[in-house]
């Protein structure tokens, strides 16, 4: 990792305007090292441009009128333009892949993009994907043939290995038949800025900021309350318990016998 | 007055990238904008409705578009000029990517659509490394580390183009690009020449054969078997 993006400590978001074009509700939005923000609202809300624009670094240049700062200030242009010195990886609900290479090929040529020549971090990145999918995925496999599940589970993997970017950003990773837990763990391990998009109350209840937005704004930042705390620990056992019981229906059996 | 030339595969956003870089300048600049299209185009009554700038178009009907650009734009810049426009876009229709629509002076952009092919910035060959800057498009439509990847193949290939991406019907991301329209050099219309030579002079099939098979052409021919110097019959 380049000296520049270890030493990003924050990121901040500037309002810009909301679908009726008035102004943003909020005055800004600060997100430090190894914090974790949830982004939350109606389909239709934003919620998907509101991290597109931290993925480009908007300069007041999208269709929301935002401005992103990094430490404070209006990052360099590498960060924009130059993919070695991007800071931010992100992962989109896109899990359909046109690159018509193998995936040792993909990876390959995406480490060269992020200026990476480290030797295993193409195996490295596959067998961490391979920990977050129940498929395994083969370095020979053509990225077009990859399921879903599968694409998803290489692309979270990318971002954590090759594209090493101090922010993550994660647009509704919990839809795509991946192994959520595993994937909240190694990326809550790694200290970064993560940002994820979500309709899944567990990821939406236990970020340390809750950012909600409403017909293309964000209307409400809210920081954990520790009155939550009991409400948290029941969706966790709640949301354990449905992954039991979906296990359990994808396995083809019956549930005459459970008491939900 | 400033000129940018804009060539590209069809659907890959030539024209949402012109209307986003017309909507940055229309305030503060005359715009002029010159379409070469084939058979239909409806780029200029859209663009001059939407905008009230000047606009024009070609169709080139049976000659090749690029060969009907290069025939055009000498008058293409002197209307613009009397116009006293600051900046005159031409968009080409761009079919068979062998040509290079761009001048000696001015701005060549290359407009690619992120789901155009892995392999596609290497085919297209002229139409890129004549470019000063590609713009890769429809980057909504793909993954963050996809669109590295193919950004990556278009820089190997080609080291000397700058590399842009957007979502072209929003224009995110194109503030550089702007500024470097901005700072182009004002073009001097008596010194136009086209960057490169065209690959072919003449096209016999071009002007009214149907014929199949070299033995009916004349002129630059090919035949399927045979080295580069072979290709050129000076009949029987």
């Amino acid at each position: 990792m380049s000296g520049a993006r270890a030493m990003i400590r924050e990121i901040t978001v500037l309002p810009g305007t909301t679908k009726d074009g008035r102004p943003e509700p909020f005055q800004r939005l600060d997100l430090r090292v190894g914090e974790i923000a949830s982004v939350v609202g109606p389909t239709g809300s934003g919620k998907t441009a509101l991290i597109t624009d931290i993925e480009l670094l908007a300069q007041r240049d999208t269709a929301t009128g935002r401005q992103v700062l990094i430490d404070g200030e209006p990052p360099p242009d590498d960060f924009r333009y130059d993919p070695a010195s991007r800071p931010v990886a992100m992962i989109t609900q896109n899990t359909k892949c046109f690159t018509d290479l193998a995936v040792e090929d993909f990876l390959a040529v995406h480490a060269r993009a992020r200026r990476l020549s480290r030797s295993g971090l193409v195996a490295e990145t596959i067998a961490l994907a391979n920990r977050f999918t129940g498929e395994k995925i083969t370095p020979e496999a053509r990225i077009t043939t990859l399921s879903g599940g599968q694409t998803r589970s290489l692309m979270i993997a990318d971002a954590l290995t090759i594209s090493a970017a101090p922010i993550v950003l994660l647009d509704e990773i919990e839809n795509a038949g991946i192994f959520k837990q595993d994937v909240l763990e190694t990326i809550r391990a790694t200290g970064k800025i993560i940002i994820f998009v979500t309709h899944d109350p567990v990821i939406a209840i236990l970020a340390q900021k809750r950012v909600v937005l409403a017909n293309g704004g964000v209307v409400k930042i809210l920081a954990w309350d520790d009155r939550e705390q009991p409400a948290a620990q029941a969706l966790i056992a709640l949301d354990n318990r449905l992954v039991e019981v979906r296990e359990r229906l994808r396995a083809g059996e019956t549930l005459c016998d459970v008491t939900i | 007055m400033r000129l940018v030339v804009v060539a590209g595969p069809p659907s890959a956003g030539k024209t949402a990238l012109i209307k986003q870089i017309i909507r940055s300048f229309h305030q503060r600049r005359r715009v002029a904008f010159l379409k070469i299209d084939v058979v239909r185009a409806f780029e200029d009554t859209e663009l001059r409705r939407e905008f009230g700038i000047l606009t024009a178009k070609i169709y080139s009907g049976d000659l090749c578009p690029d060969h009907a650009g290069v025939m055009v734009l000498g008058d293409a810049v002197e209307w613009a000029n009397g116009a006293s426009a600051d900046l005159l876009i031409v968009e080409s229709a761009g079919l068979c990517l062998r040509c290079a629509p761009y001048l000696n002076q001015g701005l060549g952009i290359v407009v690619l659509s992120s789901i155009s092919g892995i392999h596609t910035p290497v085919k297209m060959g002229a139409m890129i490394s004549l470019a000063d800057i590609a713009v890769v498009t429809k980057i909504d439509l793909v993954g963050q580390a996809e669109r590295e990847v193919f950004l990556q193949k278009i820089r190997e290939a080609y080291p000397r183009v700058r590399v842009f991406e957007t979502n072209a019907l929003q224009g995110t991301s194109l503030q550089r690009l702007y500024d470097l329209i901005a700072a182009s050099e004002e073009i001097d219309p008596g010194r136009l020449l086209l960057r490169g030579v065209p690959p072919l002079g003449t096209c016999t099939i071009c002007v009214g054969k149907k014929e199949i098979g070299w033995q009916h052409h004349f002129g630059v021919v090919r035949k399927l078997e045979g080295e580069a110097a072979d290709y050129l019959f000076r009949g029987e």
